[in-house]
């Protein structure tokens, strides 16, 4: 879908890029990462031509860009740019409208189209529509970029540190939400960053650079096992087994739960707990409602032994990472902790030895590739 | 924010009218020059009405205004593209000079090129307007935020597109400002254009003022300030339209 082969790119001077090889297969999430002034934006410009290579050629749906129109290129690549620049003089529906309408949809198209995106990125048209730029939180005006890119349905979207200006924990929830538009759209996509956190969440590859060159091109768990030099291996940081938590879906390692409905009888409850230690207790609809501990039972008063609790503090949804699991039950005190389904009912649990199974195996997998050309 | 709008469009026409209704009674001057200056023998400027001072007066900044805005704009569009940003140092060093020149001497110099009466004041004024207008222009659109632009570029926009479609928009109230200051400095230089025989309300103040005769400098400057304050306020109410426009 887009192939760089062999990019270089000098300013004076100064070489951005230097001989970039690079191939992202249609649907998937490339991240570029590295170090400030490693070349990041400016092979992202390179793909829409704001600026050209000084050698070397980039295929777009096997069309080499330099062949193209630059408009009409542009017009088929979203591009969410460093900064955001929305333009401050239109409202959010014509921002999100102005490359519809530099392709000629007809105005209604165009009207639907931005309330249809803004629902996608998890903004109320109704309130956002006719707003300026200038009323936004950095967070919403992120989204709108977003929209924005999307606007024309481009099989290719460009994104350069799109959630750069928000903090920490909305930027969480806008990778979630990438994350989810993606799984739905599967569009191709370029997403530079420097936050390594956010590559390992997002990306199907991840192309680490350092000064121009590509370092490492490979899956995240690749990268997080195998580092191919002492750079990735320090870029990437001493918690690699933690972030690969990141990458493993709860539900990869979730067991079965025992469960009963609340108001069973208390003998019912108690024989649901077999050998275990935990019942999970659950409403008419199957939701968590609270758990029973076996081990607090004294002569038989089974409802004294009975915990109620918030179901959406003590459980975690089906598409969390281990790393929110573990999060979670380190911050409730918990040894296991239930998973549920989109409608909220149990779907089993995760528990601690499951994750340290998980993470040190990971260790292990590390081998000593990474270990012998680090030290 | 239609409603204030709305009223302060009024009020522009109410005081307009009256301005109209001012320089129409020629009556009213006469006795009230008169009363002020009994001593004088004549108090409003013999060579003909205020009507017609202050109808000359309006075409020579009319005519000169139109000329620095049709010239002035693109000129500033231009050193700001790529194609004319070498000759930008060029450009603004050569309007600053136009307003360095005093107006007395471009009348002076374009007087044996292009004779008496309206052109040499025309190009004086023009001259003398230009630098407001020109500096506007670039500095509305080098406010505008190169992310901005980077972003319209980047979705597809040619440049052409930009430039009508952001650049403009949010350099107008910036240029809007050049342009009031340019016809607030023409109101009050055309006046110098009588003295080569342009006409306007510089007549009877150049005139009173080379007879001594007070109530003629009177007749001509109080219409020319009323004029300067009206322009201005019509100006500044077309760039909150404008402002309304763009957000
Ligand atoms: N137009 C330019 N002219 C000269 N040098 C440039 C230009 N654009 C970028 N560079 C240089 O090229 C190198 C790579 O820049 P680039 O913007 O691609 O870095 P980056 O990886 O995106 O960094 P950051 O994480 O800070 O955004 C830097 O050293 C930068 O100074
Ligand atoms: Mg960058």
């Amino acid at each position: 879908m887009i192939r760089l082969e062999n990019v270089t790119k000098r300013f004076s001077e100064k070489t951005a890029v230097d001989g970039l090889t690079l191939e992202v297969p249609e649907g998937e999430v490339c991240v570029l990462i590295g170090p400030s002034g490693c070349g990041k934006t400016t092979t992202l410009r390179m793909v829409n031509r704001l600026i050209e290579p000084t050698s070397g050629r980039i295929l777009v749906n096997g069309r080499d860009v330099m062949s193209m129109r630059p408009e009409e290129l542009r017009r088929g690549l979203g591009y969410v740019i460093q900064s955001i620049g929305l333009f401050p003089h239109l409202t959010v529906a014509e921002n999100i409208g102005v490359v519809p309408r530099l392709l000629g949809w007809e105005k209604p198209r165009i009207a639907d189209r931005a309330r249809e995106l803004l629902s996608l990125v998890g903004l109320e048209p109704d309130s956002y529509l006719r707003a300026y730029p200038r009323q936004l939180s950095g967070g919403e005006a992120q989204r709108v970029g977003v929209a924005r890119a999307l606007a024309a349905d481009p099989p290719v979207l460009l994104m350069d540190e799109p959630f750069g200006a928000v903090d920490p924990l909305n930027r969480e929830r806008l990778q979630a939400e990438f994350g989810r538009i993606q799984r739905e759209l599967h569009k191709t996509v370029v997403f530079v960053t420097h936050d390594i956190d956010e590559a390992i969440r997002l990306a199907d590859r991840v192309a680490i650079m350092r000064d121009g060159r590509l370092q490492q091109y490979d899956t995240p768990e690749n990268v997080l096992n195998r580092p191919a030099n002492k750079f990735v291996h320090d870029f990437v940081g001493a918690d690699r087994a933690l972030k690969r938590l990141v990458r493993i879906k709860v539900t990869e390692v979730m067991r079965p739960a025992p469960q009963a409905a609340i108001d069973d009888a208390p003998e019912a409850m108690r024989e649901r707990a077999g050998a275990g230690r935990f019942v999970y207790l659950t409403d008419d609809e199957g939701r968590l409602a609270g758990w029973l501990d076996t081990d607090d039972i004294r002569d038989d008063a089974v409802a004294d032994a009975i915990t109620t609790v918030d179901r959406l503090q003590a459980t975690v949804a089906r598409d969390a990472s281990l790393r929110d699991a573990l999060s979670r039950m380190l911050g409730l005190g918990f040894r296991s902790i239930a998973v549920t389904d989109d409608e909220g009912r149990i779907m089993g649990e995760v528990t601690f030895a499951a994750i340290e199974a998980v993470m040190s195996e990971a260790e292990e997998h590390r081998g000593p590739t990474a270990d012998g050309e680090g030290a | 924010m239609k409603h204030p709008t709305r009223i302060r469009w009024a009020v522009i026409a109410v005081a307009l009218v009256g301005f109209a209704l001012l320089v129409s009674a020629e009556g009213m001057w006469r006795d009230l020059l008169g009363a002020l200056f009994p001593d004088y023998r004549t108090v409003v400027h013999p060579r003909g009405t205020l009507v017609d001072f202050t109808l000359e007066h309006l075409a020579l900044v009319g005519v000169s205004s139109a000329l620095t805005i049709a010239v002035g704009v693109p000129l500033g569009i231009w050193v700001t593209r790529r194609s004319g940003r070498e000759f930008r140092p060029l450009v603004s060093a050569g309007v600053d000079l136009g307003q360095t020149f005093p107006p007395v001497a471009v009348l002076a110099l374009a007087m044996p090129v292009l004779g008496f009466g309206f052109w040499p004041t025309i190009v004086a004024l023009f001259l003398y307007g230009l630098f407001p207008v020109v500096s506007g222009t670039i500095a509305g659109i080098e406010s505008v935020p190169p992310a901005v632009t980077e972003a319209a570029v980047g979705m597809g926009m040619s440049r052409w597109q930009v430039l009508a479609r952001v650049e403009l928009p949010l350099a107008a109230r910036v240029i809007m400002a050049g342009v009031r200051t340019s016809v607030a400095i023409n109101i009050g230089t055309a006046t110098v254009g009588a003295a080569i025989g342009t006409g306007g309300l510089g007549v009877p103040i150049i005139g009173g003022l080379a007879v001594q005769n007070m109530a003629y400098v009177l007749q001509g400057a109080i219409p020319a300030a009323l004029l300067a304050v009206l322009a201005d306020a019509l100006l500044a109410q077309a760039e909150e339209g404008l402002g309304v426009a763009t957000g």
